[in-house]
């Protein structure tokens, strides 16, 4: 609440402080600061707060019950495995998007933004139609001894489904405003693709990227929609962790429900901070003027 | 090493950016490629270059076919028209990339890479910028850098877009002399493109004129500057005024202009154009005069004076040393024009009242197009 102090301060005509520049400086700052206390902070707290309540043995004996402990193992799994690949195939989705011209670009760029406008329960009800033993996919999958539905591959699947457009649509804006004289003049310097690649065009886009990365990974962890349908939700097998807390709230184990909720807030905010410290590392470069 | 560019050709879909280019660079040359915007000048380099491929054409280095050759393996230092220096990596890493990509059987190893580094951040009189980030560097450094870098492989062919085109006007001028020493001392061919003729005529051994993707004129300095060998050239130089003239036995004949100081031409009898630089041109007080004195401004050391011609309203600028100025100039006042050095081009078409219009600098070829049949006065 000191920093909304300050900026006060600042709009106000106390005399001796330069003026800002943008206009309704004060307005604007304060109105999203408070936004951003009452919708995401609150409920964080609150959250924070409750889990305080349970003690820390009486946590510690919650999140390393099988169940739960096999929960969220699952979860942090699946949502690994989504984000390697997610990371790898965003990454080559937004560089055909951008750098190659081919009939019906548009289209796919569209289809991008499907996992995003669509009810994710559709998406997992199409998957598991798919992948199910009698699906299309699963047709061809499961008598080559792979099965997707009811195991962590399914759970996998529909995570990354869901949570792919966070890549593409992070890194491709980047690498469109990327002027192409930077390869031409790595490429006149001698540098193969792959060099030009890997030292010119990726540190350029990198901070994009591992925002894009560590989104999906976050949005992974809590998908929920997308995941019931395909996992199968067997305990201690396919069962991830949101759908845990749901089960312990209807069960009126609020203790529960909100000692598995602090841990993948905790991940999550772990998360985020290493991929803000990284992105700081990899900008330091453009910091340094400012 | 020498370079032979024949009929080179560009199109970028309707627009024909080179129209048969034909060029030629000797080994150890400083030619610079001078001409307005749009007039193709940065897609002949990338052609050079390897970054961009002509439609027809041929591009030879040393007799060796270059065309089929990948930008990487023509060892070519480019300096872009903003550098593109790699914002993630110091100035020392920027300068060393050229060599740290090579494969390694031919890398030198990083001590030599270092000490080639610092080699080049003394020649170019920054060694104290090595650690630096070019977001950190100010525009001249900049350009010293990507200099730096392009020279790091020891290219045999040197290639500079609008090498100062981001500079101030005072560190432009300083970097130029600078940059001719450099050049001169390290002894690479070099091609570089700018759209400022002082420029081209302070760097450059020879000067090639270019125009809407032709060749206009090539030559030193001194003969582009003293006969431009086309409408165009000449207007682009700065011979902004065109007076329309009659030519009878080699001389140009208008009323009102007094075109005695110049030398007689062997050109055919008939219409044609003078093309005048605005300080070539004397104002001579007479009472009888054709052209009146609209305005008469002063930049401090000369003295513009802006004429409109009584009968056309044709409108000419002239531009005089204000302490040599005639006594008896004032505005509403009349003048005869003695013009001093000038170029005629016979005129084969009507002169349009634009193309008459003193004011003139448009830059388009076409733009009132007459035969490049003539002969220059001098003093
Ligand atoms: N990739 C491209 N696609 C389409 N048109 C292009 C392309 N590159 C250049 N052109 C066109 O070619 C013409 C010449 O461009 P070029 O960059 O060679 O000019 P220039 O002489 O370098 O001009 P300037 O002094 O402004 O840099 C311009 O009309 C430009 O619009
Ligand atoms: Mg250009």
């Amino acid at each position: 609440m000191s920093s909304l102090a300050n900026i006060d301060a600042g709009a106000s005509a106390r005399p001796v402080r330069h003026k800002r520049v943008l206009p309704g400086f004060g307005l604007t700052m304060g109105v999203t600061l408070s936004y951003v206390c009452v919708i995401v902070l609150l409920p964080v707290i609150a959250l924070v707060l409750k889990g305080a309540e349970i003690g820390p043995e009486r946590f510690w004996a919650i999140v390393t019950a099988p169940r739960t402990f096999a929960a969220l193992r699952l979860t942090l799994s699946a949502a690994a495995m989504a984000t390697v690949f997610n990371a790898l195939y965003g990454l080559l989705m937004a560089w055909v998007l951008v750098r190659c011209e081919f009939p019906g670009k548009r289209i796919v760029d569209a289809l991008m933004d499907i996992p995003f406008a669509l009810p994710t329960a559709v998406a997992g009800l199409a998957l598991s139609a798919l992948f199910a033993g009698n699906g299309w996919y699963g047709a061809i999958l499961e008598p080559m001894g792979i099965k997707v539905v009811y195991t962590i591959w399914g759970v996998a699947l529909a995570m990354s489904f869901t949570s792919i457009p966070f890549v593409v649509r992070t890194v491709q804006p980047v690498l469109e405003d990327l002027d192409p004289q930077y390869e031409q003049a790595a490429a006149t310097l001698g540098a193969s693709s792959f060099t030009i690649f890997r030292k010119v065009v990726f540190p350029a886009i990198l901070p994009a990227f591992m925002t894009g990365v560590t989104l999906s990974f976050a949005r992974s962890l809590g998908e929920f929609g997308a995941v019931v349908f395909i996992a199968g939700n067997l305990p201690m097998q396919t069962e991830i962790a949101s759908l845990l807390a749901v089960i312990r709230l209807e069960e009126y184990d609020y203790n529960g429900a909100s000692a598995i909720a602090l841990v993948l807030l905790a991940i999550a905010l772990v998360l985020l901070g290493v991929s803000n410290l990284l992105q700081a590392r990899a900008l330091r470069y453009k910091g340094a003027t400012a | 090493m020498s370079m032979t560019i024949a009929h080179m050709s560009r199109r970028f879909g309707a627009t024909e950016v080179l129209r048969g280019i034909d060029l030629t660079v000797a080994r150890g040359e400083l030619v610079a490629l001078l001409g307005p915007s749009g007039s193709g000048k940065t897609t002949l380099l990338k052609i050079i270059a390897g970054l961009d491929w002509p439609d027809a054409g041929t591009l030879e280095v040393n007799g060796e076919d270059w065309l089929p050759k990948r930008a990487q393996e023509r060892r070519i230092g480019f300096v872009f028209q903003h550098y593109a220096l790699f914002a993630h990596m110091t100035v020392a890493e920027n300068i060393a990339f050229g060599l740290t990509v090579l494969p390694r059987a031919t890398r030198p190893s990083p001590r030599q890479i270092a000490d080639k580094v610092q080699e080049l951040l003394g020649f170019l009189q920054i060694p104290q910028l090595a650690g630096r980030y070019p977001a950190e560097l100010s525009g001249g450094q900049r350009q010293r850098v990507a200099l730096g870098r392009a020279m790091a492989i020891s290219p045999q062919l040197l290639l500079l877009d609008e090498p100062f085109g981001a500079l101030d006007a005072q560190v432009r001028r300083d970097l130029r002399r600078w940059l001719r020493e450099v050049l001169v001392q390290a002894g690479t061919t070099t091609v570089f493109v700018t759209h400022d003729q002082e420029e081209a005529f302070e760097l450059a051994d020879r000067v090639v004129v270019m125009g809407a993707g032709r060749i206009e004129q090539t030559g030193s300095p001194e003969e582009i500057h003293d006969h431009p060998a086309s409408p165009f050239v000449a207007r682009f130089l700065g011979m902004t005024v065109e007076l329309p003239v009659t030519l009878r036995a080699g001389r140009a004949e208008a009323p009102g202009i007094d075109a005695s100081a110049l030398a007689r031409v062997a050109m055919a009898d008939g219409a044609a154009t003078l093309f005048l630089r605005p300080s070539d041109i004397t104002p001579v007080p007479d009472p009888e005069g054709r052209f009146t004195i609209r305005t008469i401004a002063s930049t401090g050391a000369m003295l513009r004076l802006l004429l409109t011609d009584g009968a056309g309203g044709t409108e000419v600028e002239i531009e005089i040393p204000r302490r040599l100025a005639p006594a008896g100039l004032a505005e509403g006042g009349h003048v005869r024009l003695r013009p001093e050095a000038g170029r005629l081009f016979a005129r084969t078409e009507p002169l349009s009242q634009s193309a008459a219009g003193a004011f003139a600098t448009a830059h388009d070829p076409d733009a009132g197009r007459q035969t490049a049949l003539s002969k220059e006065f001098t003093r």
